[in-house]
């Protein structure tokens, strides 16, 4: 009897996890299917650089099926539902999917209509983000015509994805102020919802103190309640009010709306998973993967990396009756872009911070937590890997577990409770 | 960790003052807690803490806001009232849970 394996999204995750599993399983004995909404596979790290014409729209979207190796059925339609009790996804026009193992990687999205008035008639005038790609292409226009005032970079919630792209954009965006001369008439604010500039000590230091350096005002613990557009202010919770002449916000992040309707989410429609195996807490034939879950860790293209390598190996041990025997860790790595045409690297798990030192690599290493050209290079490199190492498969020489090696660890180790 | 004592109970606590172990906790010590980042507890506080305690034994995770909000039906912006200026932070401290990692 066939098998049939169904992955819910063609996105980062499940592309490069059905190819890797089509070269696994017996294809006479496997159907895998993957499902996507469209035929546009975006490269969402490029997005951090349209908005300073660094890009255009069409260096950073791709067709989906050039990556979908053959032997792979690519369905274009939109999810509706999941019944997981009969094994079925229903598509919006109708077409019913069965399965026998099901995949959820449709990822997370920015939602805007979340935060009363950020959808107001400012939207897109004085409102703006660039998690989207028309998003990222908007604010390109409007930071030509910006003459200078109050730009405030603003995250409503965590999770989102790649956690430091706020940051990046904020350094980004204070270089290109100044080469046009306009940062002395502006005034640049970040706005967080975190007590500092990012979660874990160590980095929030450094990251923090990087803001510093460059005058940006921070404005920490800030949950935002609504945007008044009229006023063009942020208001939090506490009263707090934080005017804009120029907002970059980062809208509320959440799974996808049929994972809520088909009852397989939290409460922002993220996958309840086991951390280490990625298996639904509540169905032992459906897992998450990506941004999709609710594991606690970034939602970033390098986790769905390196979760991915684990999870192909769990996954042929779970089908063939056995106890998964890899656990993922958790495991992190993102290159921070800091202007200037310099970056950071940070690498982290579910229990190590984010620690400075070097990061081994064949070609040599690359330096933690510490501004250099060779990481801006290594950013820029990645959007070549991404589309004929990562999405296709191929092994890549990094180890899906994190490593100490190269790290330097503090003395006293520092906790988030030293501050 | 170093134990501490609080008004007769010995318990666990990280550098903050969090309770490592949330076994440690019953409803008389969160009067405790809470009178050390002075507040009193109503029977609103103890609605919020109770969601907190079952929803923690149930995932095994200090519910973030939003959770806590939806599991309570008590409106974010009352959230704020009962424990002003870091709710998050306070109802996981009051209620003898970690504390809620802001996400990485
Ligand atoms: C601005 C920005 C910068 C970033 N920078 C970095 C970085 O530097 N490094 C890094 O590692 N990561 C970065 N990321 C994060 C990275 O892009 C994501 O974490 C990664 O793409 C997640 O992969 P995924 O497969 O889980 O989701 P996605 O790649 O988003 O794929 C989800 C797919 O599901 C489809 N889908 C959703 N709902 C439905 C439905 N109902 N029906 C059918 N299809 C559906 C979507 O069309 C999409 O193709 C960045 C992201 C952004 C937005």
């Amino acid at each position: 009897m066939t098998h049939r394996l169904v992955v819910l999204g063609a996105g980062t995750a499940g592309t490069m996890v059905v190819n890797r599993l089509r070269r696994r399983l017996d294809p006479l004995e496997w159907d895998i299917t993957v499902v996507d909404r469209d035929d546009a596979h975006p490269y969402q790290p490029g997005f951090l650089f349209l908005p300073f014409g660094r890009l255009r729209a069409r260096d950073l979207v791709r067709s989906r099926h050039a990556f979908v190796t053959d032997g792979v059925e690519l369905v274009l339609g939109e999810v509706d539902r999941v019944d997981p009790d009969g094994r079925t996804v229903t598509l919006t026009d109708g077409r019913r999917l069965g399965y026998d193992y099901l995949v959820i990687a449709t990822g997370a999205s920015p939602r805007p209509d979340q935060t009363p008035g950020m959808l107001g008639p400012q939207w897109r005038r004085s409102i703006f983000d660039f998690y989207t790609l028309d998003g990222a292409q908007a604010l390109a226009d409007a930071l030509v015509a910006f003459p200078g005032g109050r730009l405030v970079v603003h995250i409503v919630e965590t999770p989102i994805k790649c956690p430091v792209a706020p940051l990046e954009f904020t350094f980004l965006v204070d270089d290109w102020l100044r080469r046009r001369g306009l940062r002395e008439r502006t005034e640049l604010v970040y706005v967080t919802p975190l007590s500092g500039a990012f979660t874990q000590p160590i980095a929030s230091d450094r990251l923090g103190s990087m803001l510093a350096e460059r005058s940006v005002t921070v404005e920490t613990d800030f949950l935002v309640e609504r945007v008044d557009a009229d006023a063009r202010t942020l208001v939090s919770y506490d009263e707090r009010e934080v005017p804009f002449d120029l907002l970059v916000t980062v809208p509320l992040h959440m799974g996808a709306d049929y994972v809520g309707r088909s009852g397989l989410g939290d409460e922002l429609n993220f996958v309840p998973v086991d951390r280490h195996t990625q298996l639904s807490t509540a169905h032992r034939d459906v897992f998450a993967l990506g941004d999709a879950s609710d594991i606690p860790a970034s939602k970033a293209g390098s986790v769905a990396h390196f979760s991915v390598d684990v999870f192909v190996d769990n996954f042929l041990e779970h089908v063939a009756g056995r106890p998964m025997t890899r656990a993922f860790d958790g495991h992190a790595n993102c290159f921070v872009e800091s202007g200037a045409g310099r970056g950071l690297l940070i690498d982290f798990n579910y229990d190590t911070e984010p620690l400075p030192g070097r990061y081994p690599l064949p070609v040599g290493p690359l330096s933690l937590l510490k501004e250099t050209r060779a990481n801006h290079l290594g950013k820029l490199a990645f959007r070549w890997l991404y589309w004929n190492v990562l999405l296709p498969g191929r092994p890549m020489p990094l180890p899906s577990h994190m490593s100490m090696v190269g790290k330097s660890v503090p003395a006293t180790p520092a906790t988030a409770a030293t501050r | 960790m170093p134990v501490t004592t609080l008004d007769g109970h010995a318990v666990h606590v990280d550098a903050e003052g969090f309770l490592t172990d949330p076994a440690e906790w019953d409803e008389s010590l969160a009067d405790v807690l809470a009178e050390r980042i002075g507040l009193t507890l109503t029977d609103e506080h103890r609605a919020v803490l109770r969601f907190l305690r079952a929803d923690f034994t149930a995932r095994g995770e200090t519910p973030t806001l939003r959770r806590a909000s939806l599991g309570t039906g008590i409106p974010v912006k009352a959230l704020f009232g009962l424990f002003p200026q870091k709710p998050a932070k306070k109802m996981a401290y009051v209620a003898g849970l970690p504390k809620p990692h802001g996400c990485v």
